[in-house]
């Protein structure tokens, strides 16, 4: 069967439709929820979609609803295995209580990628990434 | 296109692919597309504790667009045929 399917987007998203699955977008978040729909931009529509944040081995979750992902955001789509699912080395707490964490990683990981950027086009003639709002 | 054709002769191969948000994985190429996005099966990410939402993904589906380096296994890629292709394509531009 799946020699019959070309290679395209559409032929190797095609068995992942109304199963969980993880999308990771590039501004770093995480969702959760069942693809019903994609296209060959890997646009996606998630539905029943949780946003989760992690911080070492606590993470938490919190519902978001029904998303239409525009394709350029998506950096993985990956499948959710429901048996190791249940496995995962981690606790879940409230969303409250991680949330400052999670701020405070997130703006970490910012300046720290602004200092890199700085250093390579300063100092190593690297070219700067993300002008046009496509970078990480 | 060349390129494209490169990653469809290493179909089930394993391969490295690193991404910009410095994620590394492992896994069999399962199928890419013109856009060159790739399709992973049994993945293995790199420095899992760093990365906790991967422990339960086991294929996933990464845009081409935020691919970085993609590792491939050298004893599979004929680098002079590669050469040689590379420069038929080349010349083939000119002449258009």
């Amino acid at each position: 069967m799946d020699s019959l399917i070309p290679f395209t987007t559409s032929g190797s998203l095609v068995d992942c439709v109304d199963r969980k699955m993880l999308v990771v977008l590039r501004d770093g978040r995480k969702l959760q929820g069942v693809l019903r729909s994609y296209d060959q931009f890997a646009n996606l529509v998630l539905e029943d979609t949780v946003e989760r944040i992690y911080h070492q081995d606590v993470f938490a979750e919190l519902h978001r609803g029904l998303f239409l992902i525009r394709g350029e955001n998506v950096v993985l789509l990956g499948e959710i295995d429901l048996d190791q699912e249940d496995e995962v080395p981690l606790r879940q707490v409230e969303w409250s209580v991680l949330e400052a964490y999670h701020k405070k990683e997130v703006a970490d990981r910012k300046h720290r990628d602004e200092a890199k950027a700085q250093v390579l086009f300063e100092r190593k003639g690297f070219c700067k990434e993300g002008g046009e709002g496509d970078g990480y | 296109m060349l390129i494209f054709s490169v990653f469809k002769t290493l179909t089930d191969q394993t391969v490295t692919v690193e991404l910009k948000n410095d994620l590394s994985i492992t896994g069999v190429l399962k199928s890419v597309d013109q856009f060159l996005n790739i399709r992973l099966d049994s993945i293995k990410v790199l420095d899992e504790a760093r990365h906790p939402h991967m422990i339960a993904v086991k294929n996933c589906f990464i845009r081409g667009s935020v691919v970085r380096y993609v590792q491939l296994p050298a004893e599979n890629v004929d680098t002079q045929l590669l050469e040689d292709a590379t420069r038929r394509e080349a010349a083939s531009q000119v002449k258009r």
